[in-house]
């Protein structure tokens, strides 16, 4: 190992002599080749990871580091008093990468930011439909074609967006990778030369790295932009050496070949801890894996019987058996990075004993039921069939049968939706933009009976809470949200089983990186040490 | 001759379309469907899948689909990734270069070595270089590629630490493709070492795509230079008194070359079945790696183009063959 | 993953016109030819070896292939330092003893092998006896079908199939038959159509044998010289292709002791416990080449023509 190193160095020390001058090089060992460049386009964190998060901004800006928002693109914003006119006002001088490929002539404007938007909601324009099968997949997913009435361009540098009715979320939507804003002079000068997929290959924006080159299944290359709003970083060049393999990843960190690495091997993760020369940062992931139970069906509609069940789980065998360590106990419905986490609530104690006797006084006895176990591994539950089975024993052990069924993974996620679905289905769900919201309302309101809501749960009390909170302030979001997941623990729909626990490892040379509880992978601020 | 060939077009036709029609079923086959899966834990909503139904044209009529498609492919389009968003034509462009270079690569190696030792072999029949290379030959084809590669990579690169682990040259080199082979590219880069380093990049992977065909050649080189020294003329010239290389290199080469010439074009689907693992464990940019990896992601549409367009490049090696077969050997034209 | 099929189908052609209907002695001149060839003795005798520890695999093994030993996780081989004698060849990650593992992975691969030339012969045979002998358009479409099969690499096609089936052994082996039986029904197709104009057929014909008494009972004994052989490199490339299915991870499902699917939970520690990744490697190694020795004896003893040369 200490050779490969030693020999990379000369190397490197060679290329230096070569070109007279030394570059700052941090090279990062993603897990896989983007799909694009045009974030809107898709939905997977590998390709926000090498396009939104290097190449772009947008009007408001997630704090690295947090789920708050800040503003961005947008110096300021004003929200009118009902909540449905959002006015952004530009941040002056912003300048747009100038690459061999395209040179901006002038600054970022409200052309620009209209035209981003406009491209994933107006089928008329002409970047509707520029690839094959473009369907704006988040714009969508957000729910923005039913909540914009209209984007507006109130001067050169003002923009302003008119909802169809106040959203609460709407910021830190603004916040997300698809809300990136693109040069409409780019996407302009790429229409009269008739190679509009450009914009989804090189990509031009106004982020802190700007694009250099990608070969596919290889390496993307990234250098520092000069122009930066917020200044240049301190690493000149950034590449992403794409390397699918977690144990190759792994041997590339340790031999120096790259500094970053995210998605460690769970076994590995005490090896890179013990090596001096790697630092491992971890942090809970904005997911929760969580057994749903169906509420619309006797006798899961008695809180009882949920409550029972929930106290035969040993959730610390489940982590130590399908986690394997990479994983936290959950006890709310949203992970603990997450703002309005209401870290007061207890969890429902393991005690079999008082379960069965739980049972018994709510009058069920000989109780038999379908646990789904669903055949994929997801962020948030790494073997749902193993998971199925360690509740199997549980449950036996208070005198409930249980039999495990699965689907293929499409037919799992369109049966379990059904509100007369037989049995609880281990499920769960990742954050998008770190608003409790997009938990709450999403898997537990009432409008989601029959869609995502698969505890098919609708509790006037919880779901009047998350209504109101769609409003307002954070202040007054977040006690009407802890005030929700008080009511979620009492009622139990679901048996909340686990946060994942992300790993990211890196050289010790590395400084001043910060793990997104989002998910995502920054590079800004970072620094690489000799 | 063009009899021959319009008779092997022939028969390539039908099986082209069965194959289409093979590729084409595939994406149809599978339980639940691919909207469906694209939008996982969120679900979709009625009005929004029926859209999305639209825009890929699964609302057609199958049959209608399935004419669309070999429309579509005899106009050289094969459909878009689901994933990317990109032509598989494209991708599937982009990538061939480096299945190609590994492959040629591999390719002359197995010949440069199969065929000296499969004649060495034969020439001294029985004796103990014999049995040794076909002990060797017999091991390498009995070989799990898979794990001959994870050997090689333990060895190399990590207790001698000779090789990179993966990749097709180190990260320090960047220049843009031209060829899209790497060896070329990097020579004509002008960048010092860069050349060294594809090379280095390059050997483990070429050695272990290359133990298959490098065991079948030899086997068949030493049967087939057999059969040709035991026949009558080459008995006639050894015992006229010429040596025996001449022999050897005249008369008997030429003759057993034919069938061997032949095997090596039939390795090319050992070849690309071989590059799957090879390039899964070296992380080569290829299309064998491609094809894994779309298959993980479910990209159907890629799995289905990919499986037409591979399929589509044997058939047209394994008719080059044919007719390199026949035109060096007349007597199967008939 | 190995392909050579079509160049012993060329040869097996040849061969299947020299070798007439004589069945007299046949076997003990067989195991005549096959014992002259030193190759073919060593690969059955660890052939019957692997047969014999797949068979009493429970009583063999020192320990439960699946029990996890919490306090012994990579340990070494015995002979290294930090080796216990109690785990000859090492443990995996989860600390399970290799060797049983290899052991009880005997079975799998054993069966797996079985399974797979035991269907792909039998439909092979089937589908090929109609084609050989229904002759015309059934036959053309027959080929025709077998030749598409045959236009994709086999490792791909298995792939894709089990991709779409689920992954899993069964749906593995399914897959790697189907792959595989293209080449039974050419063999038996070719060796049918050569048998059916000669003397003995026609004769029986002439007797008054129906189709299926025809087909099976008179013509089928005498081609299946050549698929023996098929079957035995059918053997050995349906445990490679299995063992590539496992390593991808769309073979035997873990914690299942299948040797691929060993190698490719091993995968991740290829710098740090070697043994972990090579044992099982070798283990699928010495198996697929003593099945190829004692093929490549079969085959000499089998073809006359090398026979006595």
């Amino acid at each position: 190992m200490k050779k490969f190193g030693s020999l990379l160095a000369t190397t490197m020390l060679a290329s230096v002599l070569a070109t007279g001058a030394y570059a700052k090089t941090l090279v990062y060992c993603s897990e896989g080749s983007p799909e694009g460049f045009d974030p809107g386009l898709y939905t997977s964190g590998t390709t926000f990871d090498a396009s939104s998060k290097t190449v772009y901004n947008r009007l408001v800006e997630f704090k690295i580091g947090t789920t708050e928002t800040q503003p961005g693109l947008a110096e300021s914003y004003e929200v009118s008093e009902d909540g449905t006119e959002y006015t952004f006002h530009l941040r002056p001088g912003v300048k747009f990468h100038s690459t061999d490929f395209f040179t901006p002539s002038r600054d970022l404007n409200a052309d620009d930011v209209i035209f981003s938007f406009e491209r994933q909601m107006d089928a008329e324009n002409p970047y509707n439909s520029y690839v094959e099968g473009a369907s704006w997949e988040y714009f969508n997913a957000m729910s923005m074609p039913d909540l914009i009435e209209s984007i507006d361009k109130v001067d050169d540098m003002t923009v302003k967006f008119k909802l169809k009715r106040a959203e609460a979320p709407f910021l830190a939507n603004l916040a997300m990778d698809f809300a990136s804003i693109m040069s409409k002079e780019y996407a302009d000068k790429l229409v009269e030369a008739g190679s509009e997929s450009d914009l989804n290959q090189k990509p031009v924006g106004t982020g802190p790295f700007q694009f250099v080159a990608y070969q596919p299944d290889a390496v993307i290359r990234y250098k520092a932009n000069p122009d930066y709003w917020a200044g240049k970083e301190a690493i000149d060049d950034l590449v992403f050496a794409i390397t699918t393999d977690a144990s190759v990843r792994q041997q590339k960190l340790t031999v120096g070949e790259c500094h970053v690495m995210p998605y460690p091997n769970p076994a590995d993760i005490q090896a890179l801890k013990d090596d001096d020369s790697i630092e491992v940062m971890q942090q809970e992931g904005l997911n929760i894996g969580y057994l749903a139970y169906n509420a619309t069906i006797a006798p899961f509609d008695k809180v009882e019987v949920r409550k029972a069940l929930n106290m035969a789980i040993n959730k610390k065998a489940i982590l130590d058996a399908v986690y394997q360590g990479a994983g936290e106990i959950a006890k709310n419905p949203i992970p603990p990075t997450m703002w309005s986490y209401n870290d007061s609530i207890e969890d429902d104690p393991y005690d079999p004993e008082a379960a069965k006797k739980m049972l018994e006084d709510a009058g069920v006895s000989n109780l038999s039921m379908k646990i789904w176990a669903m055949p994929v591994q997801r962020p948030y539950n790494p073997n749902a069939r193993r998971m199925a089975e360690l509740m199997q024993e549980d449950f036996a052990k208070i005198g409930v049968t249980v039999e495990i069924v699965s689907y293929e993974w499409g037919e799992y996620l369109e049966k379990s939706k059904a509100v007369d679905r037989d049995g609880a289905v281990l499920i769960g769900w990742t954050g998008d933009n770190g608003d409790p919201d997009n938990f709450l309302a999403v898997r537990l309101g009432c409008d989601a009976v029959g869609g995502s809501n698969h505890a098919q749960w609708c509790n006037k009390e919880f779901n009047d809470l998350i209504m109101k909170a769609k409003t307002g302030t954070q202040e007054e979001r977040t006690k009407l949200y802890e005030q929700a997941q008080v009511v979620f623990k009492r009622e139990a729909p679901w048996a909340t089983i686990a946060h994942s626990v992300v790993y990211m490892p890196m050289s010790n040379k590395v400084s001043g990186y910060k793990m997104d509880p989002l998910g995502g992978h920054w590079f800004t601020g970072v620094d690489i040490s000799e | 001759m063009l009899r021959f060939l319009l008779q092997k077009l022939g028969l390539l036709i039908p099986t082209f379309i069965g194959v289409s029609i093979i590729a084409f079923a595939f994406i149809r086959l599978l339980p639940g469907d691919p909207i469906t899966l694209l939008a996982g834990e969120r679900g979709v909503s009625a009005e929004r899948y029926e859209q999305l139904q639209a825009t890929y044209g699964f609302d057609k009529p199958i049959v209608v689909q399935y004419f669309d498609y070999l429309g579509n492919i005899l106009q050289g389009d094969f459909g878009t990734s689901i994933v990317t968003k990109r032509p598989v034509l494209e991708e599937f462009m982009t990538l061939f270069p480096a299945t190609l270079e590994l492959s040629i690569c591999a390719i002359i190696l197995a010949t440069a070595i199969g065929i000296p030792a499969g004649i060495f072999a034969a020439v001294r029949r029985g004796s103990f270089f014999d049995q040794s290379i076909m002990g060797v030959a017999l091991v390498g084809y009995s070989m799990p590629i898979f794990w001959w590669g994870l050997l090689l990579i333990i060895l190399f690169s990590g207790i001698l630490q000779w090789t990179p682990v993966s990749g097709r040259i180190s990260l320090l080199y960047f220049f843009q493709p031209v060829t899209g082979f790497m060896l070329i590219d990097s020579l004509l880069s002008g960048q010092a070492g860069a050349f060294k380093s594809a090379v280095s990049h390059l050997i483990l992977p070429t050695v272990v795509l290359a133990t298959i065909p490098l065991a079948v050649i030899a086997r068949q080189t030493r049967s087939a230079m057999l059969e040709v020294l035991s026949e009558d003329y080459v008995r006639t010239a050894r015992s006229k008194g010429l040596a025996p290389m001449r022999v050897i290199g005249l008369h008997a080469l030429r003759n057993a070359l034919i069938p061997v010439v032949t095997t090596i074009g039939l390795q090319v689907g050992v070849l690309l079945a071989g590059a799957i693992l090879t390039e899964t464990i070296f992380s080569w940019p290829g299309i064998g790696k491609w094809m894994v990896d779309s298959v993980f992601k479910r990209d159907y549409s890629v799995v289905q183009g990919g499986l037409l367009l591979i399929a589509g490049m044997i058939m047209l090696v394994n008719l080059v063959v044919d007719l390199v077969y026949g035109l060096i050997n007349p007597r199967i034209r008939r | 993953m190995t392909d050579t099929s079509q160049i012993v189908e060329e040869d097996l052609e040849h061969l299947e016109e020299t070798v007439g209907p004589a069945r007299r002695g046949r076997l003990s001149e067989f195991w005549y030819y096959f014992s002259q060839n030193k190759g073919a003795v060593i690969g059955l005798v660890v052939f019957t070896i692997v047969v014999l520890v797949a068979v009493f695999a429970p009583l063999i093994a020192p320990h439960n292939p699946s029990i996890q030993n919490r306090d012994a996780f990579l340990v070494p081989p015995f002979w290294m330092e930090g080796g216990n004698s109690a785990y000859v060849l090492g443990t995996d990650a989860v600390g399970r003893d290799i060797l049983s593992r290899l052991i009880f992975g005997a079975r799998f691969s054993l069966f797996i092998g079985l399974f797979v030339v035991v269907l792909a012969m039998s439909v092979g045979i089937l589908v090929g006896l109609i084609a050989g002998y229904a002759r015309g358009w059934v036959d053309t479409v027959i080929m025709r079908i077998m030749d598409v099969i045959l236009a994709f690499p086999s490792l791909l096609l298995a792939l894709v199939l089990v991709a779409i089936l689920g992954p899993g052994l069964l749906n593995a082996m399914v897959a790697i038959a189907l792959v595989l039986q293209p080449h039974f029904v050419r063999l038996t197709r070719a060796s049918v159509m050569a048998e059916r104009t000669r003397e003995y057929v026609i004769s029986s014909r002439v007797a008054g044998a129906g189709v299926f008494r025809l087909m099976f009972i008179t013509i089928l004994p005498n081609c299946m010289a050549p698929l023996i052989v098929q079957a035995t490199l059918s053997f050995s490339n349906a445990i490679l292709d299995a063992a590539a299915l496992g390593f991808l991870g769309m073979g035997a499902q873990p914690p299942t002791p299948e040797w691929g699917t060993m190698l490719a939970e091993a995968r991740e520690f290829i710098l740090r416990a070697w043994w972990v990744v090579t044992f099982p490697g070798l283990a699928i190694l010495v198996t697929v080449l003593a099945i190829n020795l004692m093929g490549d004896g079969m085959r000499d003893a089998l073809d006359p023509r090398l026979k006595k040369s």
